[in-house]
């Protein structure tokens, strides 16, 4: 956006006063144009996300219980956030989200670019390789945690992945039930790979051809062996504003995981040894509960915790410098 | 994020592929878009006529062929008002919950009473409605819609939950009678375990998402005290969450069956000789089963007697509502004047047990067999929920339970975390 707004006016002092008119025309239609495309956009932010936002921070100011409109005898300053901090459950659901976290990012950041370099290199079919990697990310993840959930990882002896340890005779296993061992996170881990990884390919994909070939050339000339050694010094290195996208989008993605926990897990989720900050967060407030106060300061204490994580993270590995320098 | 430096091809194929995601992307959202409108359509579709008064009511999604247009004949078949009835498939706690807030909010509507409904103002007090027929009302009924003495919901129907089994099975491992008490329920399942079926089916969480509260009452505990503290800081429940334990370390419970709890096919399909179940799998489970099924409460935890959960669904009256008298006029003729409507919601689509004692009597089909059975243990050992007793409550008995008998925790320290959460929530409401 800053680059178009910069270039796309080439000199608007250099137009003068003499040639008002077609200034003013200019001017007018830059800014229609500008609202045009912008407007609908900023409106639905404005509407969709920044009033909420306000709203959850008035609210989680206040005891607001099957309320959206509080009063202020229910004003009960930072207790909510109080209370949430030192909420055992909530705290729970954080290293959930942590241990989740430690699985999905190193696996699909090492699988997406593993797909990306790997289809990049072959030289036959790729567009049906590119689409059938990136199909997967078109299917809900409610839809897909029920193929996970009633046929592949069914707990009962006709169960897809049962059916096939039967062969090796090994006793059928209860893949979504309890943590011990915790088969549930293959499940679950599995299913977010299939669906995203294909996405993140495409990233790298795009990332990967803009590398100039020259550049290996010159290293082959100086002696470097294809693979190990052209890939840790010039791949890697002019895909790194790549990486740390994609490295900041698989974490928030994996911070607002819901919907694979709540169609898989028993009892909606909602059990203590797998519980994420969001489903422990619509059990607090869009459930039955409608702790609405307590709800909106927990969803504050996470975004304030996913903006931290992720600016720390884009200032350690230097998001937004260009690629390759 | 990418600068335009260059215009290499494989950039622009990927801004178009960009550009195609993102029109598809605005295309769902149109079709979302759109599919809210036709709902909208729906919601406001009350035609004008009659005296003017449209009325709208919600019920939750029914799983028995027929009952939706059931509910729909009965609204027709008002005069005093156009009642439109809306079908909410999917969450219904948390639509209604969330729809309650807003101006397109039902007049009627199904669900289950609790303390924050009262106190946001969205149920208006019906005392006035059942004051006829309030002795012909199961008390477990009324109690769960009073809240400090007003009746704000009219029970429409009983769902008693309990465990169903296959006597056959029972014959073949020389098992003569159900269990009464939960030592009894392991030794058994554990019999009756094979390679191919596996002894009970207590739902995906295996029983550890109801037996606490189950446990409570089965030891004469009760959920809240008449100090508003937690009513079951009592040591038998830190041994009957060992129980739970015992049965789930024991490998007859069936996990992980495609189906939870609620639905039948598991018990249908052979999976399991024995599963938790309720009264609307009835139809279900004589169709497939035939005789061979028979029922028996959830058996006593150290030392106390059986229970049964007697579910069910009641009806309230939006305290918001432009109409609140017309609601209360329809509310009264459809759900304690029209008897025969009351039936036919009860027992033609699944079965349930009318919320009248006098209509359980006419009740053909409740009158014998295993639907019998149901019914007399309902009224025998049943308990119904707390109107104070709040969601979250629930949670912390139930990662209590999970906590204990899934990670192993200790029971004594587990039982006082769950005492504590209750308690700070019960000082939040009442404190």
């Amino acid at each position: 956006m800053a680059v178009t707004d910069k270039t796309a006016d080439p000199a608007p002092a250099a137009a003068g006063t003499s040639r008002r008119p077609r200034r003013r025309r200019t001017f007018g239609g830059r800014t229609l144009a500008f609202w045009y495309f912008v407007g609908p956009f900023l409106l639905g932010l404005l509407i969709f996300t920044y009033i909420p936002v306000g709203w959850s921070a008035y609210l989680s100011l206040f005891d607001a219980r099957n309320t959206v409109t509080p009063t202020s005898d229910d004003f009960v300053g930072f207790d909510n956030y109080v209370t949430m901090l030192g909420n055992e459950d909530f705290r729970r659901s954080l290293i959930t989200f942590t241990v989740f976290a430690a699985i999905i990012v190193p696996i699909t950041f090492a699988s997406s670019l593993g797909l990306a370099l790997a289809v990049n290199k072959v030289r036959i079919m790729r567009a049906f390789f590119r689409s059938v990697f990136f199909l997967p990310f078109a299917c809900s993840y409610v839809v897909a945690s029920l193929v996970w959930k009633m046929s592949i990882f069914a707990g009962v002896r006709y169960g897809m992945a049962n059916t096939v340890l039967g062969w090796f005779g090994i006793e059928n296993i209860p893949w979504l039930f309890g943590n011990d061992p915790p088969w549930f996170w293959l499940v679950i881990a599995t299913l977010r790979l299939w669906i995203q990884c294909g996405f993140y390919m495409i990233l790298f994909i795009a990332a990967l051809q803009q590398i100039p070939e020259h550049l290996y050339e010159a290293a082959y000339m100086d002696g470097a062996k294809p693979g190990w050694q052209t890939f840790w010094h010039i791949t890697l290195p002019h895909l790194r504003a790549s990486s740390v996208a994609v490295l900041m989008l698989v974490l928030i993605a994996a911070y607002q995981a819901f919907d694979e926990f709540w169609n898989l897990l028993p009892n909606s989720g909602n059990v203590p040894y797998a519980r994420t900050p969001l489903i422990y967060l619509f059990h607090t407030s869009l459930g039955t509960s409608q702790d609405l106060g307590r709800g909106s300061a927990g969803a504050l204490i996470l975004a304030l915790l996913i903006a931290i994580v992720t600016l720390f993270q884009g200032k350690l590995l230097g998001f937004g410098k260009p690629e390759g320098r | 994020m990418v600068a335009s430096r260059n215009n290499n091809p494989s950039k622009k194929a990927f801004a178009e592929f960009m550009m195609n995601r993102r029109r598809m992307l605005a295309l769902g959202g149109m079709t979302a878009g759109a599919g809210a409108l036709a709902a909208c359509g729906g919601n406001t579709g009350r035609e004008d006529g009659g005296d003017g008064v449209s009325l709208l009511q919600w019920y939750h999604e029914y799983g028995e062929a027929g009952t939706q247009e059931a509910a729909k004949g009965y609204a027709a078949d008002y005069k005093d008002a156009n009642v439109t009835v809306e079908w909410i498939p999917g969450d219904y706690d948390a639509a209604l919950a969330s729809g309650l807030l807003t101006d397109d909010a039902p007049d009627v509507f199904e669900s289950h009473l609790n303390r924050g409904m009262v106190e946001a103002g969205q149920v208006v007090p019906l005392d006035d409605i059942i004051a006829d027929v309030i002795d012909d009302i199961p008390e477990g009924d009324l109690l769960r819609n009073t809240i400090d003495g007003t009746v704000y919901g009219i029970n429409m129907i009983d769902d008693p939950q309990y465990i169903v089994y296959r006597p056959s099975l029972f014959a073949d491992a020389g098992i003569t009678a159900p269990p009464t008490t939960f030592e009894e329920l392991i030794a058994i399942a554990a019999e009756l375990t094979t390679s191919d079926v596996k002894g009970i089916d207590f739902g995906a969480a295996g029983g550890t998402d109801r037996l606490g509260q189950h446990m409570i009452n089965s030891l004469g505990l009760s959920f809240i005290g008449a100090d508003m503290q937690a009513g079951f800081n009592d040591p038998r429940m830190a041994e009957g969450a060992l129980l739970v334990k015992q049965l789930n370390d024991s490998g007859s419970l069936l996990l992980g069956a495609p189906t939870d709890w609620w639905d039948p096919s598991s018990m249908i399909q052979g999976l399991t000789a024995m599963s938790w179940t309720g009264l609307w799998t009835m139809p279900a489970l004589l169709e497939n089963l035939g005789d061979d099924i028979g029922i028996f409460p959830c058996p006593g935890f150290v030392g106390g007697t059986p229970t049964v959960f007697n579910g069910g669904w009641a009806t309230f009256v939006n305290a918001n509502s432009k109409n609140v008298d017309a609601a209360k006029a329809f509310t009264k003729w459809l759900w304690v004047d029209n008897t025969e409507a009351i039936l036919d919601w009860c027992l033609s689509y699944g079965f349930h047990i009318p919320s009248r004692l006098s209509l359980r009597e006419q009740a053909d089909q409740l009158s014998s067999g295993p639907a019998a059975e149901a019914v007399a243990i309902s009224e025998e050992y049943g308990w119904a929920e707390n109107p104070d007793w709040t969601p979250a409550m629930n949670t912390a008995v139930n990662d209590m339970l999970s906590n204990i008998a899934i990670e192993g925790n200790d029971p004594e320290a587990e039982l006082a975390k769950a005492v504590e959460t209750v308690n700070t929530e019960l000082d939040g409401i009442f404190g």
